[in-house]
């Protein structure tokens, strides 16, 4: 089952890579390379076994709620990209300029809600 | 192989009864590192490490043993973290630029509780670009070298930790294996190196990659060695739910057993035709002296192992593509400096920050995951990793104590030597990755050279039982030492 | 609309736990806090951190699976859900997908406003999930903010089947559920906090027809008031696209309170691919045997059961019963003055009236009133016994209120005792009686509302405080006789 290089393209959005036209080849290939062998697992008769979920066992399942949280040593403004007021900031996300700010539209949650992929296309703009 | 101390063990003795310091330890180790390790020429093992701060933590664990506040059993050690643990006194990079600066905010607990019990980070090694690779030669900092043959790699993705123990600069290193980034650069560097079960050690702190295949690993000179560093850092954690709350065995007691009453299997896939001939014949040589230690050996199958390299590289790095997502230019690490729109403060910062390997293991893995793949290629990979875990599981049942097999396809690979075909390259883990698929521990000894370099065998026990593990381990070290 | 059309509305409900701390980490999960005070690395999604399970919220999951008559399952399965969002630091959030914690329940819920007929709106699922955090568009100019405080607050998601039949059987529905976890004590439920927020299907289709419409999806609804208003309009608009033989597209809108429309998102069609999987850092949820059954023992009495019982025992009649339910606070205070005053009738007039009307007027909550409910019900012993008319009774009232002292005693201090010293009375009959002779001649005469008049008067002498009933009973016999 080879992949084509739109698939690529459509891959690389979902992933929001940024894929040169060569990139976009070089995986192309290199998917079908490697997706080449995998299609041997499909002969496999799977039938007698459970799908692994998860490998851990025995662990600590659930947390107390007397147990704090692990203390940051550093302040999240010492590692922030780009930090102003107490908030992390980047530039503004597009949708917004779309659906514009009228005076109706002042409730924020509308706002995240406004960008998030259930509206956003496959091509996937964060905006 | 020893130190000047002997064991870590009688190393941190000697600091407790005060023949040497942690000072002293801690210098002599940068010195090395100072005359070793700087490229190019160097084996650039190192990719960050501060001599003061490694200063000023060894002169606090002198100051407690002068205060008779006691040492602990790795006092004065110096020991080297690969860089995608989060550790305080340095940055993580995780051999990536997205991360290049990152000063990390917390600490992963196994490097807490090295240092708890007195050990001294000497500095943060090299590895593969987020542990994907197997020569250190995808890290944004340029490839480490071999020290037993500098014209070749260390191995991968720990290369880093091996090459600092194998060039003598620490005694001790921690790593990760997600598919035997641990057990094959100690191979290739001819060191010991250990992969617990999953769950043994808590990956809090250990950048993930592949959540359900990563462990921490530990490289060392000795089996001994690798059994007291085991004991400080395995156990429960409250941060990590998939840490098993279970008791940490007295590792260090299994050592001396030898093999004489153990089953000893051999499995038939391991010894392919295609398996350089160099390590086939000390393998096999170390199996004789399985054999005549008293040992039983025994011919065994698992047949499913042709297929843990596909199974490993669908759920790997579908692992991973989700794992990543974080590095997003928003939060920590680097921001594309251009980037004047959201998408691109995304879409820039991954496609400058992530090298070619994890770009390539990021697609692979959103495409097993994707809608309409994800039955016929994560679901799928996971069903055959539960039959690969399963052949596992009959041969421990039926009697077997322990599996010897080589560590690694090939001797370790020329500095450059760019295997043209992907899938080739994957190929070369085929021995170590089912024990990351089946969860099981495993470790990597030196069991002698071909052509000057070193040959790793490789012992595999069953889910928990890093008892027989080591003992084994530790018998054919004795022996192959005499 | 007419009724060629039948609405077809599914919703979705997400409401935040009344938990201390985050789902997967101990941070507080309080609102209101300084920005990006409350994380840590597991909330921040750094490199390492990992999730682990608030037991707690594991806990007021279940209470409410089992208030919503749900059927809890054993094991459920967390899982990724993958996207990108700045304010969703991992790059995907931990969820449930197909093995969600409870399936399978119901609410009764009315048609119309008042209306006694029930219809049952099924629940589909419940799982446990985490809160985003929350990016803020106008607080930079130019920039979004992201305050990361909400990363990580537990959540359920409540998904209803399309049972519901109209914009008001959906108010209802959100009041109904709304209060069954508040008497849960699982959420505060509060859509101005963001504590609950409802997202609507809707759908129409002819009247009688078996198969589903064209739905779209409705966001953005601050109010149960505007998520009836909102479903209306799209229930309108629906209409007349297909009165004018028009399709109705699927695609998500925002409600505009302020316009009291609906503007369609910015959409390019397709749907996202969120790539579930299951969590791999998290184990499989499993429940103990006969944690569902102790929880099960702890649960309240819940409202419907409450309002029957109410109606039953204490006489009241169903829309008194409905008041007094509205809250479990309300309904315990309530319960406890009737208990105390051995009268439920007379209690429920003065908490429904006196109680709830002093905690409209300030925008209290009842936890915050002044009076207990020992001492309402001593209040209202003392009206019964005639230590103190009704109407002086609203004055102790108000001063208890104030003061926060027993009734008793303020009658006593303020002398309000009702006075019935016949000989007192008889006089001050005699002297109004005296004072207005020609208001007399006319009672006497056939006008008997002059009695009031006559009875102000003794009113206004005796400070209101003559005990009416005995001097009206004086005032008529002197009036009429001699």
């Amino acid at each position: 089952m080879a992949v084509s290089r739109e698939e690529v393209i459509q891959i690389a959005a979902l992933a929001r890579l940024r894929l040169t036209e060569e990139e976009v080849d070089q995986f192309a290939d290199q998917l079908n390379s490697v997706l080449g062998h995998v299609e041997e697992l499909t002969a496999l008769d799977v039938s007698s076994v459970p799908m692994v979920g998860g490998v851990s066992e025995k662990g600590i399942a659930r947390r107390s709620e007397e147990l704090g949280p692990d203390l940051l040593h550093l302040s999240p403004s010492a590692f922030a990209p780009a930090w102003e007021d107490g908030f992390f900031s980047l530039p503004r996300l597009a949708a917004l300029d779309q659906s514009e700010l009228d005076e109706g539209f002042a409730d924020k949650a509308s706002l995240e809600s406004a960008g998030r992929p259930d509206e956003a296309s496959v091509t996937g703009e964060v905006g | 192989m020893k130190g000047e101390w002997g064991s870590i063990a009688e190393l941190a003795a000697a600091v407790a009864a005060g023949r040497t310091t942690a000072t002293e330890q801690v210098h002599e180790a940068l010195t090395r590192l100072g005359r070793i390790d700087p490229a190019p020429e160097g084996i650039n093992a190192f990719i960050s490490y501060d001599a003061e701060v490694a200063a000023a933590r060894a002169a606090e664990v002198d100051g407690a043993i002068a205060e008779g506040r006691g040492a602990g059993v790795l006092a004065g050690v110096p020991v080297a973290i690969k860089d995608n643990f989060c550790t305080l006194d340095h940055p993580t990079t995780c051999g990536s630029r997205i991360l290049e600066g990152f000063r990390a905010p917390y600490e992963a607990t196994a490097v807490r509780r090295l240092r708890e019990a007195g050990a001294v980070v000497v500095g943060k090694t090299n590895l593969d670009e987020f542990a994907m690779g197997s020569t250190t030669e995808n890290s944004a900092f340029g490839p480490t070298r071999n020290p037993r043959d500098l014209t070749r790699t260390a191995g991968g993705s720990s290369g880093g930790s091996a090459a600092a123990v194998a060039a003598g600069i620490v005694p001790a290193a921690l790593g990760s294996d997600t598919g035997g980034s641990v057990r094959q650069p100690a191979a290739y560097c001819g060191i010991v190196g250990l992969k617990p079960s999953y769950g043994r050690i808590s990956r809090y702190g250990l950048v993930a990659f592949a959540s359900s295949l990563d462990t921490v690993g530990i490289m060392s000179r000795s089996v001994a060695d690798a059994a007291l560093l085991l004991e400080v850092v395995a156990g429960a954690d409250r941060f990590d739910a998939t840490a098993a709350n279970i008791p940490v065995p007295q590792f260090r007691d299994a050592l001396e057993a030898g093999l004489e009453g153990l089953v000893v299997g051999i499995p038939r896939e391991y010894f392919p035709e295609e398996l350089d001939p160099g390590i086939a014949s000390a393998c096999r040589a170390a199996i004789d002296r399985i054999r005549e230690a008293g040992a039983e050996v025994r011919e065994i199958s698992l047949p499913h192992t042709r297929y843990a390299i596909p199974t490993y590289y669908l759920i790997a790095p579908a692992e991973a593509s989700s794992n990543l997502a974080r590095f997003d230019g928003v939060h920590y690490g680097m921001r594309a400096p251009d980037a004047t729109s959201s998408a691109a403060v995304y879409d820039e910062t991954r496609s400058i920050g992530f090298g070619a390997e994890v770009k390539r293991r990021i697609m692979l893995g959103t495409y097993a995951l994707a809608a309409g793949h994800y039955d016929a290629y994560y679901a799928r990979a996971q069903s055959v990793r539960a039959l690969i875990t399963r052949d596992f599981r009959q041969v421990f049942d039926s009697g077997v104590d322990v599996i010897f097999t080589p560590t690694t396809f090939h001797l370790p690979p020329r500095l450059g030597e760019k295997v043209q075909d992907i899938y080739r390259q994957y190929y070369g883990d085929i021995f170590t990755v089912t024990a990351n698929l089946a969860a099981l521990p495993a470790i990597s000894i030196p069991v002698g050279t071909t052509e000057g370099l070193p040959v790793g065998g490789q012992f595999i026990a069953d889910r928990w039982d890093e008892v027989t593990l080591l003992r084994a381990a530790a018998a054919l070290e004795r022996l192959l030492s005499e | 609309m007419g009724m060629r059309y039948e609405p077809v509305i599914g919703l979705e409900v997400h409401v935040q736990l009344k938990t201390r701390t985050k789902m997967f980490c101990g941070d507080s999960a309080e609102f209101g806090a300084e920005p990006n005070s409350h994380v840590c690395p597991v909330c921040l999604g750094l490199p390492g951190s990992l999730p682990v399970v608030n037991g707690r919220a594991v806990e007021l999951g279940i209470r409410a699976g089992l208030g919503l008559n749900c059927t809890i399952h054993e094991t459920s399965v967390f899982a990724r859900k993958n996207y990108f969002y700045p304010d969703l630091p991992k790059g995907y959030q931990i969820t449930q997908y197909d093995r969600p914690i409870c399936t399978d329940g119901w609410v009764d819920a009315r048609l119309e406003r008042g209306s006694a007929t029930v219809q049952r709106v099924r629940i589909r699922r419940i799982h446990l999930e985490e809160d985003a955090g929350k990016s803020l568009h106008d607080r930079l100019p130019g920039k979004t903010a992201i305050d990361l405080n909400r990363a990580g607050v537990p959540l359920i998601e409540i998904v209803t089947e399309p049972d519901i039949v109209s914009p008001a059987h959906a108010r209802d529905f959100l009041t109904r559920l709304k209060q069954i976890l508040e008497y849960l004590e699982v959420s505060d439920c509060d859509m101005e906090k963001g504590s609950l927020r409802v997202d609507a299907n809707v759908s129409i289709r002819p009247v009688g027809s078996k198969t589903f419409g064209t739905k779209t999806e409705l966001k953005n609804m601050n109010s149960f008031a505007n998520v009836e208003r909102a479903i209306a309009y799209e229930i309108e608009r629906q209409a007349a696209i297909l009165d004018a033989g028009g399709v109705v597209e699927q695609e998500t809108l925002l409600w505009d309170a302020a316009r009291n429309e609906a503007r369609p998102m910015r959409s390019k069609g397709d749907s996202y691919d969120y790539r579930y999987f299951p969590e791999p850092d998290l184990p499989p949820l499993v429940l103990e045997p006969g944690e569902v059954d102790a929880i099960r023992a702890t649960l309240p009495e819940l409202p419907d059961a409450k309002l029957r019982r109410f109606q039953e025992q204490y006489g009241l009649p169903a829309y008194d019963a409905e008041v007094l339910t509205a809250t479990r606070e309300v309904a315990d205070y309530y319960e406890a003055t009737a208990r105390a005053a051995g009268d439920p009738k007379a209690a429920s007039n003065w908490v429904m009236t006196d109680v709830l009307g002093w905690l409209n007027q300030r925008q209290c909550a009842i936890s915050e009133f002044p009076i207990s409910p020992e001492h309402l019900a001593q209040l209202i012993g003392l009206i019964a016994d005639g230590t103190v008319s009704t109407t002086l009774g609203r004055q102790v009232f108000a001063k208890m209120a104030e003061t926060g002292r027993e009734p008793a005693v303020i009658v006593q201090e303020e002398g309000l005792s009702q006075i019935r010293d016949i000989g007192q009375l008889e006089a001050w009959v005699d002297e109004v009686i005296a004072a207005s002779p020609v208001e007399a001649d006319r009672y006497r005469q056939g006008n008997e509302k002059l009695l009031g008049f006559f009875m102000g008067q003794i009113m206004r002498k005796s400070q209101g405080k003559a005990d009416p009933k005995q001097a009206t009973e004086l005032l008529k016999r002197k009036l009429s006789g001699a």
